[in-house]
């Protein structure tokens, strides 16, 4: 059967696009179109791709089955871990890949994965409707899907006149907010991590010098965003009243409030606003390229954009695609977040760790 | 013939098992790690203080969680063996229902009661200290000695006791000088796996010790999923197996006592004084009760108030998770029962072997099984990604995986419950029945079946809550959407925001402990009519 679909899939593809080419006239400069376009829905008809994904990827029911639809191709979703396990288990397997497409991998970890050469690259023609800050990679091995803000929360009763919330992270190490801060070990934590990048991209080499000062404003460091947001933070019956989570935090404080609220009790500090972006792409090895291809625009597709949200919590990358109410109400997006270069996290993200946890926790 | 077949199978297919899921797995993913930098880390270990320290805190504090476990269960594991009272079976099913919480939510649970109790801060502080590891580790592995040695306790004849007291010991001298050294190989056996547990325990470490608290397990995660060094990760993993292999060798070596005359009657126990229920009772409520009482009651929080509504909702899916947390539910349910089916079955034909088999070969089975106890879950689930990747054994996306994953988990407990006892069966016993006139298979079916069978009942409990419950080696697995588990959907729920699905993640982690609680007491009811079989 392995045998039979590695020769034959190949040859298929070979005759069908043959066939199109000839029946289309050839030679009408169409050579920059993506495969995908030039061999036609028949090609890859029948086919199934795997997608290996994070244990945090879910859409709705039928949006795959708008995929099925439209190309013929079978979508099989295979979900691991978080982040870092689902990185690392595709570096492990880099020579016999888990799937056909890996969606999941963010710009914290873009730079290990591109060094592991996951990926081959392309260039899908939806990307015209995504915005160039959020395209890292010029060579376009991988494609950005969805973005989402990693920013201090805070929990808005908690202040008033007397105290208002802090403006941003320059005032989190003002007296005036000792003992308010819940944050995550970047060791342990994907959101601390983005946020020990924030203030890396804030205060360059003197990060070090502001992250003394949060300890010495009695910081309060957790190992997971779990232990923090419910632990620590008000929103769990915790005591403190500001707490590093998401930008997409407050639309959940809604949606999933009980008992049900009209705006959310929380709100965002913009300007603490680190951009984590995840990307697909599709692994090298790969013997289903045209239909991979195929998949990761339609990872780009108005149908799967608008369907991220209210499924991971994550903002589309495509500029068009309409948010729910939720998201355009309560969500303060920061018209700058802070961002790092991927390359620049990757060659320094185990010294920064280390010279943090000496300086925060021993 | 058909003794050679059987012979064959007994050995076959536990080597099978053990070679094919953890012991080619856990060579690759080391022989990878060693060639890409760990050979180099390996050397340099012993000269790292990080290292030193790490290691000493690993075992440090693995072993006073198991004296610890052991000092607290022994008082119930008396109760439950020789005493009788309403609700005996009912407390012993019980005692296993911690076995199959999410360290995330038992975690919560705990910081919950310590806040309560004022230990969150200030001089008594438990929070994100070892104190919480200690305690977390007592609660999670209490039901270990309880049950193993409970079992065992049962089935010894209580003679030489009453013997040592008709001639003027002291209960206390007689506990000491008679019960303790009887009971050697169940509370031995006990305490090697609650040892494993603890020497790898991982979110309880992270969670309730806080960030500034690391062991060789920990260390392992940081290291090969956060920091991409992979070399480093495999130079720990090989400590951590070096040291476990060690632990069950020892451990091994203290169970190995025959004869001490377990019986297929119990003898009907004394009724159980008030003040000794009441005593333990008490003890077990204060270390399991408080934080479970915490879960209920959040999990009936909803609306500001106390309602069902958290529990509908179980049935309603949420937009985050593929499934309704009732279908959830029933994966897990289906996971467990073939994990269980797997483990009793490696484990039973692996215990024939330990006790009835040649002698290194008993060796080498009582020690190699017990190993993936002692594994880091990321050794093995990186393990089986890396292995079981060509045909025949392309099982990285089979739905057998996590089920065998389990297993692996599993079997060593049903071999700590069924090994001491099988080694134990009065030879007497075995011999009247010889002289009787009963031949061998005879024998083995009316004396150690239904002997073995009530060990053999506590071990398929923990396997089946083991495989409820667990949550890291199965993260590791690649799994369609539609084979999400329990453990995996709450961890879901509690990753977002939002009173409403944290209530749910509360009511899903207590019908988790009635499941676990109920499947339990299913199961040992078979064990009741397995004895009176004689």
């Amino acid at each position: 059967m392995r045998f039979l679909h590695q020769t034959t899939t190949p040859a298929a593809l070979f005759v069908l696009a043959a066939v199109f080419v000839g029946a289309c006239g050839a030679g009408n400069g169409s050579s920059t179109v993506p495969i995908s376009a030039t061999t036609g829905v028949q090609a890859i008809s029948g086919q199934t791709v795997t997608l290996v994904t994070h244990d945090s990827f879910w859409v709705s029911e039928g949006t795959l089955r708008e995929f099925t639809a439209e190309s013929g191709v079978e979508v099989e979703v295979q979900r691991l871990g978080d982040t870092g396990q689902l990185v690392a288990s595709a570096i492990l397997t880099s020579g016999d890949p888990l799937g056909d497409v890996l969606y999941g991998v963010d710009n914290t970890f873009l730079q290990r994965a591109l060094d592991a050469d996951l990926f081959t690259p392309y260039e899908s023609p939806a990307l015209t409707g995504v915005p160039a800050s959020l395209i890292l990679d010029p060579g376009h091995r991988v494609t950005p899907i969805d973005f989402g803000d990693v920013c201090v929360n805070y929990w808005i009763d908690a202040f008033d006149d007397d105290l208002p919330e802090p403006s941003g992270l320059a005032d989190l190490v003002d007296p005036a907010y000792s003992g308010m801060l819940a944050v995550q070990n970047p060791e342990t934590s994907s959101p601390g991590m983005a946020f020990l990048l924030a203030t890396i991209a804030e205060y360059g080499d003197g990060w070090e010098e502001y992250w003394s000062a949060l300890r010495h404003n009695d910081v309060s460091v957790t190992t997971g965003w779990e232990d923090a947001y419910y632990g620590e933070f008000i929103a769990g019956g915790g005591d403190r009243p500001i707490v590093v989570s998401y930008a997409s935090s407050p639309p959940a404080e809604v949606i999933y409030a009980d008992p049900p609220v009209d705006s959310p009790p929380t709100a965002v500090l913009t300007d603490t606003c680190f951009r984590q972006v995840e990307f697909a792409g599709i692994l090298a090895g790969t013997e289903n390229r045209a239909a991979s291809e195929a998949l990761v625009d339609f990872l780009l597709s108005p149908t799967f954009q608008e369907d991220i949200p209210l499924n991971m919590f994550v903002f589309p990358a495509l500029e068009a695609a309409t948010l729910p109410d939720e998201f355009v109400d309560f969500v303060k997006l920061p018209d700058n977040p802070h961002v790092l270069d991927p390359a620049m996290i990757e060659a320094n993200r185990n010294d920064w760790t280390e010279r943090w946890t000496d300086l925060v926790l021993r | 013939m058909t003794g050679r077949l059987a012979r064959f199978l007994c050995v076959g297919i536990p080597v099978a098992f053990l070679g094919l899921f953890f012991i080619y797995p856990v060579v690759s993913i080391l022989g990878f790690g060693l060639s890409g930098g760990g050979l180099e880390h390996l050397v340099g270990l012993p000269g790292s203080a990080t290292f030193r320290g790490v290691a000493w805190f690993t075992l440090w504090q693995a072993a006073v969680s198991t004296v610890l476990t052991v000092v607290v269960a022994l008082p119930g594991a008396h109760l439950v063996a020789r005493r009788r009272f309403a609700g005996r079976r009912l407390l012993r099913a019980l005692a296993t229902v911690p076995f199959v919480l999410p360290t995330v939510v038992v975690g919560g649970a705990f910081l919950a009661v310590f806040d309560r109790l004022g230990m969150s801060d200030g001089s008594f502080r438990l929070t994100h200290t070892v104190w919480a590891v200690l305690i977390a580790h007592v609660f999670f592995n209490l039901a270990v000695v309880l049950r193993t040695v409970g079992s065992y306790w049962e089935g010894l004849d209580p003679g030489p006791e009453e013997q040592a007291r008709v001639l003027g010991a002291s209960p206390a001298q007689t506990f000491v000088m008679v019960t303790l050294p009887r009971l050697r190989p169940a509370v031995a056996a006990a305490a090697s796996i609650v040892f494993l547990f603890c020497l790898t325990s991982f979110g309880v470490v992270l969670l309730l010790g806080g960030p500034g608290i690391a062991t060789i397990e920990t260390e392992i995660w940081r290291h090969s999923v956060w920091r991409g060094d992979f070399g480093a990760a495999t130079a720990l993993a090989l400590v951590q197996l070096v040291a476990v292999l060690a632990v069950v060798g020892v451990g091994n070596g203290l169970q190995r006592r025959r004869a001490v005359g377990l019986r297929t009657v119990v003898a009907r126990a004394p009724v159980a004084g008030w003040w000794e229920l009441a005593a333990n009772l008490g003890l077990l409520g204060l270390v399991m009760g408080l934080p479970v009482a915490v879960l209920v009651e959040r999990s009936f929080l909803s609306g500001g108030g106390y309602s069902l509504d958290n529990y509908r909702a179980l049935a309603v899916r949420v937009d985050l998770l593929p499934l309704t947390a009732l279908e959830a539910l029933v994966n897990s349910f289906v996971f467990a029962l073939a994990a269980t089916a797997m483990a009793v079955t490696v484990g039973g034909l692996a215990s024939l072997v330990v006790v009835h088999g040649q002698r290194a070969l008993s060796r080498v089975f009582d020690l190699g099984l017990m190993l993936p106890l002692g594994a880091s879950a990321v050794t093995i689930g990186f393990g089986m990604l890396i292995a079981l990747d060509q045909p025949p054994l392309d099982l990285r996306s089979s739905r057998w995986l996590v089920p065998v994953a389990h297993a692996l988990i599993g079997v060593p407990f049903v071999m700590r419950t069924l090994v001491p006892t099988l080694r134990s069966i009065d030879w007497r016993l075995r011999e009247a029945a010889a002289v009787l006139g009963a031949s061998p298979g005879v024998v083995r079916r009316r004396i150690d079946f239904p002997i073995a069978a009530r060990a053999l009942v506590v071990g398929a409990g923990f396997a089946f809550a083991v495989s409820l419950g667990e949550f890291g080696a199965t993260s590791f697995l690649p799994r369609q959407p539609d084979r999400l588990t329990a453990p995996l959907a709450l961890f879901r729920l509690l990753g977002t925001p939002g009173q409403q699905l944290r209530g749910q993640a509360m009511a899903l982690a207590v019908v988790l402990m009635v499941i676990t609680g109920f499947s339990v007491l299913a199961i040992e009811t078979r064990r009741g009519s397995a004895g009176a079989d004689l």
